[in-house]
């Protein structure tokens, strides 16, 4: 239980001339405020977000039939590509990390900004080029070679379009470097000296394993897509295979970043399942201290299980069997954190609120994409399944399922304390409704697609596929509308809403202290800690309920 | 009346999930027909996987269920839940179970692997020496000689090469250049698999079988074919704008049909040899 009091230790900050709140314009300037940058992140990526969707609806319905009768081959190509890109690199990992990691980090260790505000903002501002750079190689063909590029591919297809498409993702990288080191800095110099480090929100320490992780894998994909760029520009030959280049040392560059980055896209979700569940399950998070040691054993053994994703290409048989072992290992910190929520939810007085909605269907979501990950792992198996649909349908169910979920969940969470008004619940049902049952229609299906031979990334297939391929597509279409309730309640919420109070979910962690939504320099007087931030169902002595805490 | 004991209602049911998980891996009809000898040692142990998962989902969407169900907030009732903290046995435990769980199955792989040939480090058996002095950098690495094989030299060679957006397959013992494979059942058949412009993916979904072709770098796939048929061969990686059309037929012949069709196309194939490279329908 947190509690803000006026000790004699805390600087009384003076900014009259600074006003209390931010106008609408300054969310398009180069502010430096945490929390002005996070919403810059979020609305950003949502954009993305309709933009890759739009794709991906494209996608489905050039699905809908065996033939390529919707879109040209070549384009279908470039469709997938920066749909995946655009998804992973211009959606979950800036709205996850870059959104709720800046908006709340500051808050929740109880800081006036990040450590960095400057670098914060270039961070950002790395993005929207970026983006453009993806979108605009639509002009030049599209980069068509997967998300994932491989070598020789990506260098005889569209040249000019996979040189962008290698600058956007460099720039992203940068981002996302700079914005791991002041997360960490952040985290470690400047939490209130009142907070010890088991009474630091979950959110948080998952922020710092996935910053970690980003600071350990994203210079070795920068490194990678460089010598690619050399080799399609500057007549260089490191993949080139005919001139000495060896195309699968590509690949395993490119999955030393690239496998971490499932779980730089979860790992902050992780952590707002961690925030949410408590809060409205009213009770404290079962096994703090496992979950938070679990982000950081993720974070140590998720460097070790790339090669996984080349259990068919030139991999030598002992590491096929190390990295075997060592991916169904992930599974265990991974089950120590469902185990813990499901155990919250045990016993708890489980409100169905939008946001407790989200995590729970999230929860039994992740559970299914576990249990294919685990078979994915190894290497057997994984030779029957590898490049068909059944991954398809597995890496949705973790993406969609659950990154996309734990998204939602923190949005209907987190947004009176980032607007000050309440969203409504009644659209916020619809939208859960819409999103689970299309969730499960488009991407359940896929699995089977995957066993019985259906390869991922084809514009054309087997005609014997075509009734799955039409089922997936209804279920895309449901998707598809799902985001329209959300999008108007979240926008009409946003202007005409009605005010939240300072805590209206009468949480417990740092953030809901102050006003909704905080300050500039988030507080008057910064707060002291008095008790975790998960301690629902203690005494009632000096616990801070929505009015307290507001007045205080 | 009498509340039956928490214990056995747990027992019960724990004996209705792994009778139901049993009979679910054993009945999934999730995988297409078998066709080779690899494909029944892939399927059981997905079968296995497909228990434990079974179980494992029963287990903790259950649990999800029944607290959303039975833990809901009473209309009237704002209070906090009982502050549980943890259980520092109960988390032990469902560390150790799923880590032996992993564990176990990760040494069953080990073996599946293995038998299926996976493990053969050596590999370089069928090469000709033609294509050892083509492809000098380094061994072919795939799914190799089993246990069974290992040390004898296989019975049929195919030099399988992957182009945009079409298989060649090659027979040099016997100069027959094909688009379309063609192998006797139960004989122990090595591909040595090779591509020309960029990477692609051998697979025969009936064989639970995959090897990607990649320029620069030999690759292999051995394998015993256990039943007659046309199965589909499947180009399994990107391989540019047509990659969904990539697709051709493995033939599984009886041993008399197979050669038949060998000595049609030896003969057909003789006198065209040096000008056409493969275009047998």
């Amino acid at each position: 239980m947190t509690q803000l009091e006026t000790p004699k230790t805390t600087a009384v900050v003076t900014h009259h001339e600074v006003p209390q709140k931010w106008k609408w314009y300054d969310y398009f300037t180069f502010n430096i405020d945490h929390k002005v940058i996070g919403i810059q992140y979020l609305v950003t990526a949502f954009i993305f977000y309709l933009i890759g969707g739009l794709m991906a609806m494209a996608i489905r319905i050039e699905l809908n039939t065996p033939d390529a009768d919707f879109l040209d081959p070549n384009l279908y190509n470039a469709f997938m590509t920066n749909h995946g890109t655009l998804m992973i690199f211009m959606w979950i990992v800036p709205a996850a990390i870059g959104g709720f990691g800046n908006f709340l980090i500051p808050l929740m260790v109880g800081a006036r900004d990040m450590a960095f505000p400057k670098l914060n903002a270039i961070a950002f501002w790395l993005n929207p080029p970026a983006g453009a750079l993806l979108l605009g190689s639509f002009f030049f063909g599209g980069s068509q070679s997967g998300w994932t590029a491989y070598p020789p591919l990506s260098l005889i297809t569209a040249n000019t379009a996979q040189s962008m498409w290698i600058l956007a993702i460099v720039l992203v990288g940068t981002s996302s470097i700079l914005g791991a080191l002041n997360f960490v800095v952040t985290i470690l110099k400047m939490k209130v000296p009142s907070m010890q480090w088991t009474q630091m929100p979950l959110f948080c320490w998952a922020i710092l394993a996935t910053s970690v992780l980003a600071l350990l894998s994203t210079p070795v994909l920068a490194a990678g897509l460089v010598l690619l760029l050399f080799d399609i520009n500057f007549g260089t030959s490191f993949f080139k295979p005919d001139a000495g280049g060896n195309v699968v040392l590509y690949q395993h560059l490119f999955w030393f970043y690239s496998h971490p980055a499932v779980y730089l896209m979860i790992l902050p979700i992780f952590g707002i399942m961690s925030e949410v569940i408590p809060v409205h399950a009213r009770k404290p998070i079962f096994g703090y201290k496992a979950i938070a040691y679990s982000s950081l054993a993720i974070c140590i053994i998720g460097l070790f299980v790339w090669v996984h994703h080349m259990f068919t290409s030139g991999t030598p048989p002992w590491m096929r069997m190390f990295f075997t072992i060592s991916t169904l290992i992930v599974a265990v910190p991974t089950g120590v954190k469902i185990f813990g929520w499901v155990a919250t939810l045990w016993g708890g007085k489980i409100r169905f609120t939008s946001a407790m909605l989200f995590a729970i269907g999230l929860l039994s979501m992740f559970v299914v994409g576990g249990l294919g990950g685990v078979t994915l792992g190894t290497a057997p198996f994984d030779i029957h399944v590898h490049d068909t649909y059944y991954v398809v349908g597995h890496f949705h169910y973790v993406l969609f399922g659950g990154s996309v979920f734990g998204i939602y969940a923190g949005i209907y969470h987190w947004f009176p304390k980032m607007t000050g008004r309440m969203m409504n619940e009644t659209w916020g049902r619809v939208h859960f409704a819409l999103t689970f049952v299309g969730t499960h229609l488009t991407f359940l299906p896929m699995h089977q697609l995957g066993l019985q031979g259906m390869p991922r990334r084809v514009a054309m297939y087997d005609p014997q596929f075509a009734g799955i391929n039409h089922l997936c597509t209804i279920g895309a279409m449901i998707l598809g509308i799902s985001v329209i309730p959300f999008f108007l309640n979240a926008i009409w919420s946003w202007m005409n809403g009605p005010k939240a109070s300072d805590n209206p979910w009468e949480a417990l962690t740092l953030e809901w202290t102050t006003t909704s939504p905080p300050a500039i320099e988030n507080w008057e007087v910064l707060p002291v800690v008095t008790h975790g931030p998960y301690d629902y169902g203690r005494s009632d002595e000096g616990k801070p309920t929505a009015q307290t805490a507001a007045s205080v | 009346m009498k509340q039956i004991p928490l214990g056995i209602i747990t027992l019960i049911a724990g004996i209705l999930i792994t009778l139901i998980s049993l009979w679910v891996g054993q009945n999934n009809h999730l995988l297409p027909v078998q066709a080779s000898a690899q494909a029944p040692l892939v399927d059981n142990f997905f079968n296995v996987m497909v228990a434990i998962g079974t179980a494992l989902f029963l287990v903790v969407q259950g649990a999800i269920l029944f607290s959303v169900i039975k833990f809901r907030r009473r209309r009237g009732d704002n209070g906090d839940a009982l502050p549980i903290e943890g259980s520092f046995p109960l988390e032990i435990l469902w560390t150790i179970i799923p880590g032996i769980i992993v564990i176990g199955l990760g040494v069953y792989s080990v073996d599946v692997y293995t038998e299926m040939g996976g493990m053969d480090e050596i590999g370089h058996h069928g090469m000709t020496h033609e294509s050892m002095m083509a492809q000098p950098k380094s061994n072919p690495i795939g799914i190799g000689s089993t246990p069974a094989t290992e040390g004898k030299p296989p019975s049929l060679v195919v030099n399988v090469t992957g182009m945009q957006y079409a298989w060649l397959f090659n027979y040099p013992d016997s100069d027959v250049n094909t688009g379309e494979l063609h192998v006797p059942i139960g004989q122990d058949v090595l591909l040595n698999i090779s591509a020309n412009d960029v990477i692609h993916s051998f697979w025969v979904p009936q064989f639970r079988l995959k090897q990607d072709a990649i320029p620069g770098q030999p690759t292999q796939l051995r394998f015993t074919a256990t039943k007659t048929g046309t199965y589909p061969i499947v180009c399994a990686e990107l391989c540019g704008g047509y990659h969904g059309s990539m697709r051709t037929s493995v033939v599984v012949h009886t041993p008399e049909d197979y050669d038949r069709w060998l000595t049609e196309n030896r003969v057909a194939q003789q006198p065209e040899m040096d000008q056409t490279v493969a275009v047998n329908p």
